[in-house]
């Protein structure tokens, strides 16, 4: 789960990482009510799962409600890389003395913490990384050891140099991010910038923290809900069913089991000449429920044309894939043309079920050949 | 010869009385493998199948010289139950799970460093190695011995490749799924290492997809270690960035993991990269004349 900048400044507040005051609006009023309370010059911000906000006109400043009520509303109504921003942060403007860059993320290769900081602020890191490496600091920490004193204080004089009061702040900082990267199960806290500010103290500016999903059922309490506001709707159901669904542009709906087959399907489809409408990953052990749920969430995608059902068995039986298919039919009465090719674990019982139900599919012997059909059939109408 | 498994194998099976591990432990017995214990905490002087069912692992090692463990276990309790693996011994540990958070796979790699302790996994199928034994899900029909090593991220995707090389009899010395998580026990360049010391194995089937960097270890790997031939297939394509592809390591992410970048890294290090699964098997041939 990636947490919008709103929700990571909570997650800041709650471990002592200090934060600029401020709150989330969801109107042009709310935004006027927070500045009117904050009583000072304020930044408005929008809130979008995505970086490039400044960019877009999503973050200005303002020295009046009034003004905020204004700019609120305009930043209200953009789309920023394809996300309607749905809320603003309105919070206290900061002035910016020195800023910097620290992040924590549980790096794949290693299995181990990687500790970046950089003694620039508010830029991109995968930019720097391409362009100057040597600018950044990086450190490795043991997971079951933890962030050690001296790594602290390597990285707090990398960055502060002699500053002995920055650098006594920015230790405890660390401390508390590396508690909540842990406590939280996060893949990423990243802090950018992190910011002397006009008081001489260090402040967070800007928050970027991506959850485990896999760990959510051990968040601790002050971990807020997904914000709806920003969620598909249609992959949210997905989730709840127990697929994973991600809706693309294309015409072909399809239908796999398990995600690398499931990309490959994408892939064959487009190397064929079709577009996949979406990934449809429907998992290991698909029961026939998971699949009529799959089939519903497919057909209520206006652009599909056509549907391919890609099944290898291994732990999924291609009966209860066919059993799925089947009563999905009744309900839903697709008049889509729906390609199906089923192989592996109890393949010759799920052919039968689907010839005996006297439903029209199009059968394929194979992923090359279901994938060409489906593409034809998109392609026609 | 295989590798990671022999005929000295004897599999205990974590989480046996679950509907997916007594599923597969029968499945895997029949393939012939020597599933000689089961653990579920609580459960133990039980059987399934015939199969005695112990309270720990301790146990299976001591009454059934267990060396070998497979995990059906839950995500929330799967960390505990590869700890009690690691110290009783076990030195091949396959971790079949989904849904293992991220950081519990990092602790346990942080905990074996330095041990010869073994970890496959988690989220994938298994290991199988044709004729000799199955550890793992995969429709062991599919596969037949020969001189192939097949690894892989994916676990139908593996199926997929594999049954194109079974029907172009291209059999597998081993075929390894080694996970779709972010952090794994086992990484391609550990397979590859192996399969390049393997006698039985002539040509090296990779089979990668979009996140991370594994493909492009891989292929430095590759360049400096590898002398048999590669043929890879890379996943996602036309996966979009910042979008989770079912794997929880399947993502682009600040532009890294691409498709493409691992594909370029792959044909500098002289892989044959197919943009098909079922090329696979024609390219592999090819590259097995020359």
């Amino acid at each position: 789960m990636k947490l919008l900048e709103y929700q990571g400044r909570i997650l800041f507040k709650n471990y002592g990482i200090p934060v600029k005051e401020g709150d989330v609006a969801k109107s042009p009023e709310e935004a006027y009510e927070i500045h009117k309370r904050l009583n000072k010059k304020v930044v408005i911000k929008a809130q979008v799962p995505v970086g490039g906000r400044g960019k877009a006109g999503g973050i200005k400043l303002s020295e009046k409600p009034e003004e905020t009520k204004e700019l609120a509303e305009k930043i209200l109504s953009l789309t920023i890389k394809s996300y309607p921003v749905k809320k603003v942060l309105v919070a206290e403007a900061a002035e910016i003395k020195k800023e910097m860059y620290i992040s924590l993320t549980l790096d794949r290769r290693t299995g181990k913490v990687l500790l970046m900081a950089i003694k620039e602020g508010g830029i991109e890191v995968e930019e720097i990384a391409k362009e100057r490496p040597e600018a950044i600091y990086t450190d490795y920490i043991p997971i079951l050891r933890g962030l050690s004193p001296y790594q602290i204080r390597n990285v707090s004089e990398f960055l502060f140099d002699g500053e002995k009061d920055l650098k006594k702040e920015f230790s405890g900082i660390l401390l508390k991010m590396w508690k909540l990267f842990r406590e939280c199960d996060a893949n990423l806290v990243e802090i950018n910038p992190l910011a002397v500010c006009e008081d001489g103290k260090l402040w967070a500016i800007d928050s970027k923290i991506i959850l485990d999903d896999n760990a959510s059922f051990r968040y601790p309490e002050c971990v807020p809900d997904r914000d709806m506001d920003y969620e598909n709707l249609k992959e949210f159901e997905a989730k709840e069913h127990g697929l994973s669904y991600v809706k693309l542009e294309g015409k072909v709906g399809c239908c796999v089991n398990g995600a690398g087959l499931a990309m490959a399907t994408m892939d064959t489809l487009k190397k064929f000449g079709g577009e996949p409408a979406n990934f449809l990953d429907i998992g290991g052990s698909s029961s026939p429920e998971k699949v009529k749920a799959a089939m519903r969430i497919l057909l209520s995608d206006k652009n599909v044309k056509s549907v391919f059902f890609n099944i290898f068995g291994g732990i999924t039986r291609c009966d209860d894939v066919a059993n799925g298919m089947v009563s999905a039919f009744q309900e839903l009465k697709p008049e889509l043309p729906i390609v199906v090719r089923l192989t592996g674990t109890n393949e010759e019982e799920g052919r039968k079920i689907l010839e005996q139900s006297g439903l029209k599919i199009y059968p394929a012997k194979s992923m090359d050949e279901g994938a060409k059909l489906a593409v034809q059939f998109a392609e026609k109408t | 010869m295989a590798i990671l498994l022999s005929n000295d194998t004897r599999v205990v099976v974590q989480g046996i009385t679950g509907r997916d591990g007594s599923f597969h432990a029968k499945k895997m017995r029949e393939y012939g493998t020597k599933v000689v214990a089961g653990v579920t905490p609580g459960k133990g002087g039980q059987s399934v199948d015939g199969i005695p069912v112990f309270n720990s692992v301790f146990e299976a090692v001591k009454k059934e010289g267990a060396n070998t463990s497979i995990i059906f276990v839950p995500a929330k309790f799967a960390k505990d139950a590869i700890y009690e693996s690691i110290d009783a011994g076990i030195k091949l540990i396959v971790v079949i799970t989904e849904g293992i958070p991220a950081q519990d796979m990092a602790e346990i790699m942080d905990y074996i460093s330095g041990k010869d302790t073994r970890i496959i996994g988690p989220n994938c199928p298994g290991v199988i190695a044709p004729e000799i034994a199955k550890v793992g899900i995969m429709p062991g029909h599919i596969f037949k011995k020969g001189p192939i090593g097949v690894v892989s991220r994916s676990g139908t995707l593996t199926y997929e490749v594999v049954h194109h090389l079974t029907v172009s009899n291209l059999g597998q010395s081993t075929a390894i799924g080694i996970g779709g998580d972010p952090i794994i026990g086992t990484r391609f360049i550990d397979i590859l290492e192996l399969f390049e010391k393997d006698p039985e194995t002539e040509g090296i089937v990779l089979i990668g997809e979009i996140g991370g960097t594994d493909e492009e270890d891989a292929a430095e790997f590759i360049k400096k270690n590898i002398s048999k031939p590669v043929v890879a297939f890379i996943a996602g394509r036309t996966a979009p960035p910042e979008k989770r592809m079912g794997h929880a390591g399947a993502i682009i992410e600040g532009g890294k993991g691409t498709a493409e970048s691992k594909i370029k890294a792959l044909n500098s290090a002289n892989v044959s990269v197919a943009s098909l699964p079922s090329e696979v098997a024609e390219l592999m041939k090819q590259r097995l004349k020359t």
